[in-house]
Formats: C-alpha cells, sequence, structure tokens
C-alpha cells in the first residue's frame, strides 16, 4: 500500500485534518527529544477516541505497516523515533481527565493527559499524582508509562509501575486488554508490570488508571554543601542507614552548580565540590523531627554549610537550580548529550571518578546532577555539533559511561528507556537467550513486530557486530575478513 | 561437585524428554495454593535446600538471596539491620521460602500502605522451561532496560520458570508502631477506613472483623503520636500477635475457614465498594480493598465471583473444594491468550507448574 492508498484508508474514518502527509506537517514529529536522531514517517495520524485508533491498527495490521506510537515526545531515547515506512501515532489529542475518585483515591485518564495536569486537577480534592519527571510540564502519562517515568520523588513514592492500577490496551491483532483492576491486585501475570517500560512495542494504551496521594502536610527542604563530592556520596548512605528515606535526595557537581547558578540564581554555594538537596515530607511533626535527623548526620558527614528552606519560596528556588540543570547545560554548551546509568549508590565516588578522566580523554565537559537516593545519575555531555566529529565523540564518551555503570552493578538506563539510542550497550547488560526472551515476549502481543520496531531490544546480529567492536576497541584483528 | 541449579537444569532437562511435569516447590507452605490438578503425575523440584543471602549492604536498601533462603531467616537479617520486608509476607508456615513469597506474590496487611511484593522485587535470576539460566533487573532501584520480567515473575506461580536468586528492596523498620481499636458496624468501619487512607497519616495495616476496626500506625514517634491523637481509639497490647495471624492465617476466622466443609474466598475489590451481601462470615483488610469470606462449601462460586468483578475486582479461592472450583478468577479470552503465549515462549515443553495457575495452561 502506497501512501495515498492508505491515506484513502484512513480517509474512511478519520478526518482529513487527522491525517498529516506533506514534509512541512510530518517535519514536527521527525523526532522526540533526542534530537540526535531524525526520520520522517510516511504519515501522521491523530485521532481522538479508542475507536479511532483500533481501527488505524486495524489498517496497518492488515497491511503490515510499522506503527509508532507517540506522546508529547519528549523521550530523550528516541523511543518515538518515526518509521521511514510507517505511521506515526500520535496520542496527544486523547487529552482527556475522564474521572477523578477521590474517595478511592484514583483518576481515570486518557494517555495524551499530560503529568503535570493530573495533579493539577486533583489538587481540588487535596490530592496529587507522585512521579514527577522534570518534564511534567509537558510530558504525557502515557508516555510515562511507555518509560516507566521517575522523577525527583521516586525514592518515597516509587516510579509510574508502583503509582498505576489499570490499563486499557489495544494489541495490534485489535484485542483489547484490561490490565490491572481497581482493586489493588488482579489475577494471573503480572502484565501490568510488563506494560509499564515497554516503551510502546506491545501495545497502544489507550487509558490509565493512576494512584492519587494525599497532599503531604509539611514538606521541607534541606540544602548542603560538600567540599568533596565523597563525602556528599557518604552522606547519602548515612542518611538511609539512620532509618531515614526522604522525598527526595538529589545532588549535583561543581560545574552544575556554577552553569545553574548563572542561570536561576538559586543561591548555591560556588565554592562547594557537591550540593545536596534533601526533603522530608508528612506531619508538621514528623517533618520536624526528620529534618533535624537530617541536618545532624549531614553535619557529622563533613557539610560546610547547611541551610534549611525558610519558606516555599525559598524552597521553590532551592529546587529551582536542580530542576533547570537541564536548560542550563543547553545555557552553557551549545549542544549538551543527556545519559541515564544507574549504579548502587556505593560505587558513585569511584564512578564520578572515571567519567571525569573519560571527561579529559575526550576533551569534552561533563556536568553530572543524580538521583542520590536511587543511584541514578545524569551525566550531560558537553558538546558542539557544529564541530566535526564532536557528536560522534560526545557519543562515545556517552557510551562509555553506560558501560561504566553496567560494570559497577548499575544498568544503562534508569528512566529514559533504550529507545534507538542504547541499543548497542543493551548487548552488554544481557545475553543472547536474555534478549531472546525479550523478543519472545513482543512476539507474544505483537507477533509480525509492527509495533515500534527496532527499538529498546537489540536484534542478535547487532549485537554480535557490536560485540566485536567492542572487544576490539577500534583495532580490530583480520579487517580483510567479513562480518556479516 | 554439581552445583544445584546444575542439578535443577539437568531435572529440567528429563523432564523436558519425558514429558514428565514438575511441580516447584520451596518449603511447601504454600502447597494449598492453586489448582491441585497441578498435584497429579508431578514430580517434585525441590529448592528449599538452595540457600543463602547473596549480598546486603544495608545503606542500599538492597538484599539479594537465594530462593530457597526461609523468608524467617531473611526477615531476621533485616531486623538485626533495623529494616524489612516492606510487603510484610504471609509465612503460612515457618518453612516458608524466598521464592515461594515471590512466585505466589502475596502480600499481607501492610500492602495497601506500602505496596505489595511486586513493587519490591527489583531482579531475578531464573531457570526457564528450557533449562536456560536468565537474569533481569538488577540490583538497582530504577532500571528500565528490557521489559519487566522480573515483576512478571512475581505472582506467576511457577508457571514461567524456577526462580533462582532474587533482589528486593527493602525499607527501614518504623522508629514506633501501635494499633487502635473501635468499636464500629460494618459501613461505620469502611468509612473509617476510606478517611485513614484520604488523609496523610501513618497508617499502615487495618483490620475489621466481629464489629473491631484494627488501625495500626507506625511511624516515627511523634508522627504516631498525632496520629493517634487524631483518630482515638483503644490502644491494644498484643499487637504483633494480632497482626501476625491475620498474616499468617492463624487467626480463628481463618483457621473456620480451612475447615472442613467450609470455603476461605478472597476477594479483591475496589476499596470504596460498600457492604458486599455474601452469605458467611467476613474479615476485611487493605482499608476495604480486600475482603475475606468464609462460606459455606456449597455457596455458588459463580455468585461470589460475580459480586467480585462488579466491584472491579477478583475472587480466589484460598481454602475449599478446589477440585470442583477454579482457584483463580477466570481471565478474559484477549488475556487468556497472551497468557498462553507467554508461556508457550517461557515453558515450551509445558512442564513448569502446568495447571497450577490456570487449568488452560
Amino acid at each position: 500500500m502506497n501512501t495515498n492508498q492508505l491515506i484513502e484508508a484512513f480517509r474512511k474514518f478519520l478526518p482529513a485534518e487527522a491525517i498529516l502527509h506533506e514534509a512541512e506537517d510530518l517535519r514536527p514529529y521527525e523526532c522526540d527529544a533526542l534530537s540526535a536522531y531524525r526520520q520522517l514517517p510516511m504519515i501522521v495520524v491523530l485521532p481522538r477516541t479508542e475507536a479511532e485508533i483500533a481501527a488505524i491498527l486495524q489498517t496497518c495490521q492488515a497491511e503490515r505497516i510499522p506503527v509508532v506510537a507517540r506522546g508529547s515526545g519528549t523521550g530523550l531515547s528516541g523511543g518515538a523515533l518515526p518509521h521511514a515506512e510507517g505511521v506515526l501515532l500520535s496520542l496527544a489529542r486523547l487529552n482527556h481527565i475522564l474521572e477523578i475518585d477521590p474517595a478511592a483515591g484514583t483518576a481515570r485518564v486518557q494517555p495524551g493527559v499530560r503529568n503535570l495536569a493530573i495533579s493539577e486537577a486533583a489538587a481540588y480534592y487535596g490530592m496529587y499524582y507522585a512521579p514527577d519527571p522534570s518534564s511534567q510540564i509537558a510530558c504525557s502519562i502515557g508516555g510515562n508509562v511507555a518509560e516507566n517515568s521517575g522523577g525527583v520523588h521516586c525514592l518515597k513514592y516509587g516510579l509510574t509501575v508502583h503509582n498505576i492500577l489499570r490499563l486499557r490496551v489495544l494489541t495490534i491483532e485489535g484485542d483489547l486488554l484490561e490490565i490491572g483492576a481497581d482493586a489493588l491486585d488482579s489475577p494471573g501475570f503480572d502484565l501490568l508490570a510488563l506494560m509499564t517500560g515497554s516503551e510502546g512495542m506491545l501495545g497502544i494504551v489507550t487509558e490509565i488508571t493512576v494512584r492519587l496521594l494525599p497532599k503531604p502536610e509539611t514538606v521541607k527542604l534541606v540544602m548542603a554543601v560538600f567540599d568533596d563530592v565523597r563525602k556528599a556520596g557518604e552522606a547519602v548512605a548515612s542518611v538511609i542507614q539512620a532509618g531515614i528515606i526522604p522525598a527526595g535526595m538529589e545532588m549535583m557537581d561543581k560545574i552544575t552548580i556554577h552553569a545553574v547558578e548563572d542561570f536561576v540564581h538559586a543561591g548555591y554555594d560556588l565554592e562547594g565540590a557537591a550540593i545536596l538537596l534533601c526533603e522530608s515530607d508528612g506531619m508538621a511533626e514528623e517533618v520536624a523531627d526528620e529534618i533535624e535527623r537530617i541536618r545532624t548526620i549531614l553535619q557529622a558527614s563533613g557539610a560546610t554549610r547547611i541551610s534549611l528552606a525558610q519558606d516555599e519560596a525559598e524552597r521553590q528556588r532551592f529546587w529551582a537550580g536542580r530542576k533547570a540543570a537541564f536548560p542550563a547545560a543547553g545555557r552553557v554548551s551549545p549542544d549538551y548529550y543527556c545519559m541515564d546509568g544507574t549504579i548502587p549508590r556505593k560505587h558513585l565516588a569511584h564512578v564520578l571518578e572515571q567519567i571525569e578522566q573519560l571527561s579529559a580523554e575526550y576533551g569534552l565537559r561533563c556536568m553530572n546532577v543524580f538521583h542520590a537516593g536511587d543511584g541514578n545519575l545524569h551525566p550531560l555531555i558537553l558538546y558542539d555539533a557544529n564541530q566535526p566529529g564532536e557528536l560522534q565523540k560526545a557519543e562515545a564518551f556517552g557510551a562509555r559511561i553506560l558501560e561504566i555503570c553496567i560494570e559497577a552493578g548499575g544498568s544503562l538506563t534508569g528512566e529514559h528507556g533504550v529507545g534507538i539510542e542504547k541499543l548497542n550497550q543493551m548487548c552488554l547488560q544481557f545475553n543472547d537467550a536474555e534478549r531472546n526472551r525479550f523478543h519472545a515476549i513482543k512476539a507474544a502481543f505483537d507477533p509480525q513486530s509492527l509495533l515500534n520496531p527496532g527499538k529498546a531490544i537489540p536484534e542478535l546480529h547487532r549485537c554480535a557486530e557490536f560485540g566485536a567492536m567492542h572487544i576490539h576497541r577500534g583495532a580490530e584483528k583480520f579487517p580483510e575478513i567479513p562480518r556479516f | 561437585m554439581q552445583t544445584l541449579p546444575d542439578h535443577f537444569i539437568d531435572t529440567i532437562n528429563a523432564a523436558i524428554e519425558n514429558k514428565q511435569p514438575l511441580r516447584i516447590r520451596g518449603g511447601g507452605s504454600k502447597d494449598f495454593y492453586g489448582n491441585p490438578q497441578a498435584l497429579q503425575h508431578s514430580s517434585i523440584l525441590d529448592t528449599s535446600t538452595w540457600q543463602g543471602v547473596v549480598d546486603y549492604e544495608p545503606s542500599e536498601l538492597v538484599i539479594t538471596a537465594r530462593s530457597g533462603t526461609p523468608l524467617a531467616e531473611l526477615e531476621k537479617l533485616l531486623h538485626d539491620h533495623s529494616q524489612m520486608l516492606a510487603f510484610e509476607p504471609p509465612h503460612f508456615s515457618t518453612a516458608a521460602t524466598l521464592g515461594g513469597c515471590v512466585a505466589a506474590g502475596l502480600s499481607g496487611p501492610r500492602r495497601a500502605y506500602t505496596g505489595a511484593v511486586r513493587d519490591y522485587v527489583l531482579g531475578t535470576k531464573l531457570l526457564d522451561g528450557q533449562g536456560s539460566i536468565l537474569s533481569f533487573g538488577g540490583r538497582v532501584m530504577k532500571n528500565v532496560a528490557g521489559y519487566d520480567v522480573s515483576r512478571l515473575m512475581t505472582g506467576a506461580m511457577g508457571t514461567l520458570g524456577v526462580l533462582l536468586e532474587i533482589s528486593l528492596k527493602v525499607l527501614p523498620k518504623p522508629a514506633v508502631e501501635r494499633t487502635l481499636r473501635f468499636q464500629a458496624s460494618t459501613p461505620e468501619a469502611l468509612a473509617i477506613m476510606r478517611r485513614c487512607t484520604a488523609e496523610p497519616l501513618p497508617i499502615s495495616a487495618t483490620c475489621f472483623h466481629n464489629d473491631q476496626l484494627y488501625v495500626r500506625l507506625s511511624g516515627a514517634e511523634s508522627a504516631v503520636q498525632t496520629a493517634h491523637a487524631r483518630l482515638g481509639g483503644d490502644e491494644i497490647k498484643d499487637k504483633d500477635d494480632f497482626w501476625e495471624s491475620i498474616r499468617d492465617h492463624t487467626h480463628p476466622f481463618f483457621q473456620e475457614g480451612k475447615s472442613a466443609e467450609k470455603s476461605l474466598w478472597r476477594l479483591s475489590i475496589k476499596p470504596t465498594t460498600p457492604p458486599l451481601s455474601l452469605p458467611g462470615k467476613q474479615l476485611i483488610e487493605w482499608g476495604g480493598a480486600l475482603r475475606w469470606f468464609v462460606t459455606d462449601e456449597d455457596t455458588d462460586a459463580a455468585v461470589i465471583r460475580k459480586h467480585a468483578a462488579d466491584a472491579g475486582g477478583h475472587a480466589t479461592l484460598f481454602h475449599g473444594n478446589k477440585t470442583a472450583i477454579p482457584v483463580f478468577h477466570p481471565l478474559s479470552p484477549a488475556l487468556l491468550k497472551i497468557h498462553r503465549r507467554l508461556k508457550q515462549q517461557f515453558d515450551p515443553a509445558g512442564i513448569l507448574n502446568p495447571q497450577r495457575l490456570y487449568t488452560e495452561f
């Protein structure tokens, strides 16, 4: 089926304005927030209802046309990168909050609803949706499910997988799966967990029931400055060892402190080698106790300065710096490349030292922001795409960082997903048998491999090629032998 | 010398060859759980000697242990470091193992407030139905590389693989716990339970039976103090024994449910559901989301399942005549199709706990 025939087929159930096919209309969809990878799709469709989605999938299945789902396009791993011969399925128009049930503590929403919009609507009832990725003002809840998004409060409140109850999912074969329940569990396999973080590879989520929590009465934030990153890392371990689970625990290194302070004037200490933000929430009395205990521990861990945000405005200002780390990187460098490795916290200092060495080796600066509570690193590699070869250098540097994370017993991605970006490193984290099982899971839902094909799980031949490259690091032996 | 996992692999390979179904068994504390058809003609794959904590660093909040490790031993170790398994798993007997706990996917009184076993599973090493050892997830809090196979294994009743090693997130033990008791009717108790969830109070368990509502508070001294003042109620003394009797079903209510000519039904439903009009005795947990019924054995299962489904949930026959009634709530045809395909992919020979979850696979 060519483009025109497909448009004609879609026109039977979609209005003309819901089908985009001119190059200039397709352009905004050519990439997600990982703009290094770009590809125009054949067609973009913008359905408004589940029935329209079902019809789109049916058409694509019959004609074996790949389908790539997209929410707000804020993904950082190229998971929503279009397929050249495929349909890009935008879920942005399914943007209604269908129901808020304050008594049950749930909200039923469509996939295109923005993450923050849920909390805004729930605020009327004194409730909120806990996972708060930094892009929450723009990112969609459907995208959050696809990536299992976290945020700065997930040590205490969990990731998307811990905060959703139910999904409606359309398979490419036309089945509607009701996964999860209004109850706290459901019979059979935990498909809710399997769908969460599956990067649009298994089905199209058409409705989500999320859990809402009562807003904490009191929130307090402490900022501690350290003259040594290692001490800051040890302070994090000490807080947790003392039996405290802070609502948020975030760390920034010196280069990040400088970049964000220039940008948002958060009041950060420019002399510090690391800043730790540590938040406590709950009932007024317990927060007061916990903050006191946290201060004592930070003091004992060698903090050179500890400040308690005196009011809500100051708390917001302290956070503003951390939340502006990415735009701040964009200000100090023409381009930046954001990584997402996770490590056991105890290896933090060692991993940061290795990143510093690599930074010197590649001649590229690297800012480090860190969800310290749960061991999720976000190194931001600064580069200039206009300098020939710098993008490739940044990518090679990033790949090395992920390999270090895997060697340290961590994972190549904590919350941004594999997408198109980290396929090679998947070959390091999983062996052939494990990757085969991933492919088998996909086949159970999508036997023809039409949903977001080529993402998230590398094919075996790719890993064989990457393995060869990886071992030899450019010094390939016997280059005359043909390989694949 | 042959290691134990090597022996498991040999057992699986022999089972494939002989078309011999295997029953994976740790301590046997949950032998009663699941369809009894699974017991027929199966030979036992015993994981109970595959014991030991592989890695535990309290400041990382992660523990990794082999599947045969006794649950009690694991909890003792965590307790010594003032930590705990936050989902308060049922033991049912002293023999309960970590592997059985994860495979059954059952959580205890704390579940509605701190999460289920699946919420704390970070990684697994498993042996699939083709004798391959596979690792998924890891020992870090956040990990979205690949599909979440570790959580898929949780509650799969051993039908997709033999769990060898499991990494769990653990939490600090609360500094103080206090249990309050209130006299209440069923509607009153449900209303108080909902209020406890709607307000940011440090609740860690609720249970209602025989006009008595029990509410457990857990947290810092100040938080528990304040919450007690707000809620009122009488503090009870033997609180640990009480919650253990609910968790492990040694409470007289559950004892009756296990007795001859009675059935114990577990209804997991939308927590705001009004009192259900089912025959028999009732015990409510999880803020209204879990309702246990002890009924006469001949009570119509279809009626019970309809009530559960209408209330947005499902019903499990925990104890009773399981040869006549499927233990787990039937799946929709679309979901059953996916289940069968997943089973086919992980265990093509169909030798791992066949029929234990659903008689269709």
